[in-house]
């Protein structure tokens, strides 16, 4: 009797499992449906779940509607510039707050802390207006340039750096490598996982951002990919949601396949990020 | 020499807080006390609080600041509940199939607002979204979603407690699974029933955790706008409008950059209150450790 109970539990256990597995990818499979289905199939009721003959061809449509190979290459480039810049930046404060004394170093870590702390939602105009001012406004750098000090880039990597013994630079210096060798030859190879979860967290949070490219970018020129996605919905109009979701589909994947290979990386930047 | 080292490795990073967080920070104080000209700031007027005064008396912005209300106050309440009840549930098993249930709660969060955005406008379709056809089907009245004003900012809470709850969740978890089983055995040699166990020692033993999450997951309601502006554009009707969203029309459909500013420093007084409880929390927490 005790078994059978305990072996119910294990089947209703198991079915509330793939429940919640099913609440959090049908959105995605569903994505992906309506991306292959006919318009004909995306306003009949009783709806579409599989489509009958798979519309490959929403996605050369969509593809075709907009720029996206420019977009992909502003999104692509704008990354590659933020994390080339931030880690150029970020390594020898981090170093710096983690391994020296300095007068003024509370304070300035302080301002790491403040920067950490505040959204771009407060400070967006009055860069807009300095980026517009410098005659910026049909490059990309105004996408780039204001993200060049990672202050959660430098928290983390701080800690790190911390755990690092002193008797390790110490016998470094003592065998007359300066600080950048320490940095190079020291520091780095040993904090490469925290440098992996850096990199893929200024990756995926660029690569998804929204609002930043939206307020400072007005030409086609510079948009990225969220954006372009975004605008489908106006150019194709609100009955096109087929092409829609095939544009989605091209802005979803590569974060997806990152996901897949990186999870445990990506999931505990996130997580750290939101603790620290 | 090498005491300037320090501060030639700082000098960069400090540069751009400088430039791009504590100069716009500044300027968005002192704007909010002017009527800025936005073709030339030369000729912009102070006008002491003027911007604020007016700003409180519009209706539009009483919207998007009880709308935020609103959006935070549910938000965090139901992403706590439900984060907490899926890491207990995810808590004590550790096998490939859990680390995959992980991965998928996990995974909207990953996820841009805009493809989130897009993909729940198109389910929740009055006419042909796969919401209503399953509510139809199970005899339920089917909802107006993103369409009617009374709906709008109910839809875009329950997209963003979808988006959001499987990040606190694994904070949760990964706190949950940091408390030493020994505890555990000591409550049920005591014969502690589940529920009493997790009152008694679950909740207390992460409530640092809770706390961080509370007040990370406040500061960012504080700050929604992506969803909005992406699935009801903050209509019907300013129905949905948030106080960032609010910010945004002032500075680039009307121009009206001091109110936009004076919208900012009330924003920024906002996180600031709960970055204030933050810090004053982490001075605590070592206490826990």
């Amino acid at each position: 009797m005790e078994q059978q109970t305990s072996k119910t539990a294990k089947i209703l256990f198991g079915m509330i499992d793939l429940v919640i597995v099913f609440i959090f990818l049908f959105p995605f499979l569903w994505m992906l449906s309506v991306s292959l289905q006919t318009e004909q199939e995306i306003t009949t009721i009783p709806l579409t779940l599989i489509p009958k003959v798979p519309q490959w061809k929403n996605y050369v449509e969509a593809f075709a509607s907009a720029p996206f190979l420019l977009y992909l290459r502003n999104s692509v480039l704008v990354i590659l510039g933020v994390v080339v810049i931030q880690l150029l930046v970020m390594v020898p404060a981090a170093y710096t707050f983690a391994k020296m004394q300095f007068a003024g170093k509370n304070l300035c870590f302080g301002l790491v802390m403040i920067a950490f702390m505040t959204p771009a939602q407060l400070t967006f105009y009055p860069i807009y207006h300095m980026m517009s001012k410098a005659g910026l406004m049909n490059t990309l750098w105004p996408q780039i340039l204001p993200f060049m000090t990672n202050a959660f880039g430098i928290f983390l990597l701080r800690q790190y750096f911390m755990q690092i013994p002193d008797e390790l630079l110490e016998s470094a210096r003592l065998d007359n490598a300066g600080a950048l060798k320490v940095m190079g030859k020291i520091m780095l190879p040993m904090s490469k996982p925290a440098l992996t979860s850096v990199v893929l967290f200024s990756f995926v949070g660029h690569w998804n951002d929204y609002f930043w490219p939206l307020i400072i970018t007005s030409s086609t020129q510079v948009r990225p990919l969220t954006i372009g996605v975004a605008m489908l919905k106006n150019t194709e109009g609100a009955a096109s949601w087929h092409y829609i979701m095939a544009g989605n589909v091209m802005l979803i994947l590569p974060v997806l396949i990152l996901y897949l290979f990186f999870s445990k990386y990506i999931v505990s930047s996130f997580t750290y990020s939101g603790i620290k | 020499m090498k005491k300037v080292y320090p501060y030639l490795f700082i000098f960069p990073a400090m540069t751009g807080i400088v430039v791009f967080v504590l100069y716009p920070m500044v300027k968005l104080i002192t704007q909010s006390f002017y009527k800025v000209n936005p073709m030339n700031e030369a000729n912009s007027k102070f006008i002491g609080i003027e911007n604020y005064t007016k700003m409180f008396q519009t209706a539009a912005f009483k919207k998007a600041l009880v709308n935020t209300g609103y959006y935070a106050l549910f938000s965090v309440i139901l992403i706590m509940v439900i984060a907490l009840v899926l890491a207990v549930w995810l808590s004590g098993k550790q096998d490939r199939f859990h680390s995959f249930i992980q991965g998928s709660v996990f995974l909207p969060h990953v996820i841009s607002m805009v493809s989130i955005g897009l993909i729940f406008q198109q389910m929740m379709d009055p006419d042909f979204g796969i919401f209503n056809q399953v509510l139809t089907a199970l005899h339920l009245p089917a909802c107006t979603w993103l369409r009617s004003s009374s709906t709008a900012v109910g839809s875009i809470i329950f997209t963003n407690v979808w988006k959001s709850v499987g990040y606190y969740t694994l904070i949760l978890l990964a706190a949950i699974q940091g408390i030493p089983t020994s505890i555990y055995e000591a409550a049920s040699l005591d014969n502690a029933g589940k529920l009493c166990t997790f009152f008694r020692i679950t909740l207390p033993m992460i409530s640092p955790q809770i706390f961080f999450t509370l007040i990370v997951l406040t500061i960012g309601s504080f700050k929604i706008f992506d969803m909005i502006f992406i699935m009801t554009g903050g209509g019907p009707n300013n129905a949905s409008t948030s106080l960032v969203f609010y910010i945004y029309s002032k500075v680039f459909q009307e121009f009206d950059i001091g109110k936009a500013a004076a919208a900012g420093v009330v924003l920024m007084v906002l996180v600031g209150i709960m970055t204030v409880f933050y810090f004053v929390g982490l001075s605590k927490k070592v206490h826990y450790q």
